[in-house]
């Protein structure tokens, strides 16, 4: 019982950060899976859903705010991909790559700008915010919801991308773009639908993520979203399983090493394990095998 | 040719940029002007801070705008720039200040952006006085860099001091931010003097960009220690103490100057967290000179709707913006004694300025710090939340 209530603390916290940044981690995987591109805005996007949530709830009640807030981060991930990425459809993979950079830094001094450089904090969300104790160990009630929230939207995910036309459509349409061009796959409203389906994961895991750690600052996505990056491409980036496991991976072990008392190394774990993946598995857990040109 | 237009644009551009700053030295109202430089962040962890420090300097400034040097009657024109709370972002707001030509430079709230910006400032003779940077790397070894506060290893003694006094504490948490002056430097204070004291401490540190410290409360909890101390960053700060309640953390925290914020207080209000801070200043005073100030500012708040937000929404008096206030009449005090708006000249006398402000009385030994040898302890009330004066405390 006591080496249950010493350790489980770091446990709960691991799991729920991974859920976190599983939500997070599927908008870069399916990203990556329909347009070979990393969307590098997609941390700052789980950052400005904070704000909204934030702004929103000083006029109105909460639920109607929460989801308010993830319709329009839906609305944001939409506009980006119209603005900075689309123009460069047929332009070389690198210069939508800079412009999504160059998107990164617009949001994130967008959000300086607006909040005045203050942290903000996130709104107590009734019912999730509280405390709890399971087993002598405290934590909200956050944390516990947190995973199994993760599994139903990827469960409910995982269908669309089955068994909907959309998702047939962006199966067909990340296996080979030209083709299914050529088949009558409207390419636009494909990639369209992808990043508002990234987005509005991204906002609900913004809620979770600040229920738990409240302060938001305009560069706070940064960490979360390179992670979730980190656990997509561990999980092999372009599939949505292995994005979710990569980022629990990550979440939990961030977490024990934590606890077994190396805190300055946490980090650099997981920037380690990109680098050892990288090395050794280029295609991550689940990735497609690395059959086409260079 | 639609290449050289646009490099001639630049160029255009660019060099209104670089000579925008030339000459101050009169306005357009005729009167001249002298130009202190406000170097404090407005953004980052300290952004909060920062404001609070550079709302002091502009208190003062609104309501003491002129100064007579040499017989002459100056302007005084504050050139605020954001520092960013960023290492590496502070050299360029400092060069900013030394190229628009500011005579004498105000700030940083935050050790490390002053010490990255010591030696741009150093080489272009324009003196700077520290305001609430307590790590004693700042002025070390800088003809240049004075301040106005108490220091680290005097903060970080005080601290150990009262963790054993008040809490009877035998075994402490450090938490810092790795790779930031300010809380390395004060934990190493700390835990020198704790262990001398005869206790044990368990020293930890977290990466940049953490906002989840649930790991670390809990370090704290299972190493069964007496007390929590993390002199970190306000933004840190209310992430830390809303872990604290979550888990419900069974020991007091303390924390050093930066701390004396009104982010701590919203964050604490309400819970249970047991917060103590050393600081410079304490309000409710009955001497004239200190309830003038107090007074005077909640006006200036009251009227200023700017202020208001960058004084966190309330009219609670942090300790840096006392400082801040103290240290532009310290600045004021300097011009005049000098006779000059030049750095040099500034840069001589200022080892004899002597004032006495609202934080005390202020003068400064050979390396430019300030002779200071008490701090005051406060306390959250966590059922107002407000400050509650505990004691003063000296080292023993």
């Amino acid at each position: 019982m006591g080496f249950l209530q010493t350790n489980l603390p770091y446990l709960l916290a691991g799991i729920s950060t991974g859920g976190q940044y599983a939500l997070i981690a599927i908008g870069y995987t399916m990203v990556y899976g329909i347009l070979r591109l990393i969307n590098f805005a997609h941390g700052d996007v789980f950052m400005c859903a904070a704000l909204m949530v934030i702004y929103s709830a000083s006029y109105m009640p909460l639920y109607i705010s929460l989801p308010l807030a993830i319709v329009a981060t839906g609305v944001l991930g939409f506009a980006i991909e119209r603005v900075a990425y689309k123009p460069l459809r047929t332009a070389p993979r690198m210069s939508a790559m800079i412009s999504a950079i160059g998107m990164s830094y617009l949001i994130q001094n967008l959000a300086l700008y607006v909040t005045g450089g203050l942290t903000k904090y996130y709104p107590p969300v009734p019912f999730i915010s509280d405390s709890i104790e399971i087993f002598g160990a405290m934590t909200k009630r956050v944390t516990i919801i947190t995973p199994f929230v993760t599994l139903v939207l990827i469960v409910v995910l995982v269908n669309i991308i089955k068994y909907t036309k959309i998702g047939i459509a962006m199966r067909a349409v990340s296996r080979d773009f030209e083709t299914a061009q050529l088949m009558g796959v409207k390419i636009n409203s494909v990639i369209s639908a992808t990043f508002v389906i990234g987005s509005l994961l991204a906002a609900i895991g913004s809620t979770l993520f600040f229920s738990n750690y409240t302060g938001v600052t305009p560069t706070v996505g940064g960490m979360p979203g390179l992670k979730a990056f980190v656990a997509a491409v561990f999980g092999g980036i372009g599939s949505i399983p292995g994005a979710v496991i990569g980022a629990f991976i990550i979440g939990i072990c961030e977490n024990i090493i934590k606890g077994l008392g190396w805190t300055t190394f946490s980090d650099a774990f997981t920037f380690v394990l990109l680098i050892v993946v990288l090395m050794f598995m280029p295609t991550g857990l689940f990735g497609e095998k690395a059959t086409d040109k260079v | 040719m639609k290449k050289l237009i646009a490099v001639l644009t630049v160029l255009l551009i660019a060099s209104a940029l670089v000579f925008a700053g030339g000459n101050g030295e009169s306005s357009g109202s005729g009167k001249k002007v002298v130009k202190i430089g406000v170097y404090e962040p407005a953004s980052g962890d300290n952004g909060a801070g920062g404001k609070q420090e550079t709302l002091g300097i502009q208190y003062a400034n609104a309501i003491t705008p002129t100064v007579t040097i040499n017989g002459t009657e100056y302007e005084v024109q504050l050139v605020i720039v954001d520092n960013e709370s960023s290492n590496d972002k502070a050299v360029t707001a400092a060069s900013e200040l030394v190229s628009k030509g500011v005579s004498l430079v105000l700030g940083s709230y935050g050790s490390g952006v002053s010490i990255a910006a010591a030696d741009t400032f150093a080489s272009a003779e324009v003196p700077a006085i520290g305001v609430t940077c307590t790590n004693p790397q700042v002025t070390l070894g800088n003809d240049w860099y004075y301040r106005i506060c108490f220091l680290d290893p005097f903060q970080g003694t005080v601290l150990a001091n009262y963790a054993k006094d008040t809490f009877g504490a035998k075994k402490a948490y450090a938490l810092a931010k790795l790779g930031d002056d300010y809380s390395v430097g004060l934990c190493n204070y700390f835990i020198k003097a704790f262990e001398a004291l005869g206790g044990q401490v368990i020293y930890e540190t977290f990466p940049e960009g953490t906002s989840d410290f649930a790991a670390y409360v809990t370090n704290a909890k299972n190493g069964g220690c007496d007390v929590f101390y993390s002199p970190v960053s306000i933004e840190a700060a209310a992430l830390i103490i809303e872990q604290a309640n979550t888990q419900g953390l069974p020991m007091p925290i303390l924390a050093g100057d930066t701390w004396d914020s009104n982010v701590v207080l919203a964050a604490a209000k309400g819970t249970n967290v047991s917060i103590s801070v050393t600081t410079f200043f304490v309000e409710g005073s009955t001497d004239k000179q200190i309830t003038d100030f107090v007074d005077g500012f909640k006006g200036y708040l009251a009227s200023n709707a700017t202020a208001l937000t960058n004084n966190g929404g309330n009219d609670e008096i942090a300790a840096v913006t006392a400082m801040g206030f103290d240290a532009y009449y310290v600045a004021l005090e300097a011009l005049k004694k000098a006779g000059s708006t030049k750095g040099a000249d500034i840069q001589k006398i200022l080892p004899g300025v002597t004032y006495k402000g609202v934080s005390g009385d202020i003068a400064f030994d050979k390396n430019g710090d300030a002779v200071r040898n008490v701090a005051y302890v406060k306390k959250v009330d966590n059922a107002t939340g407000k400050w509650q004066f505990v004691s003063v405390q000296s080292v023993k």
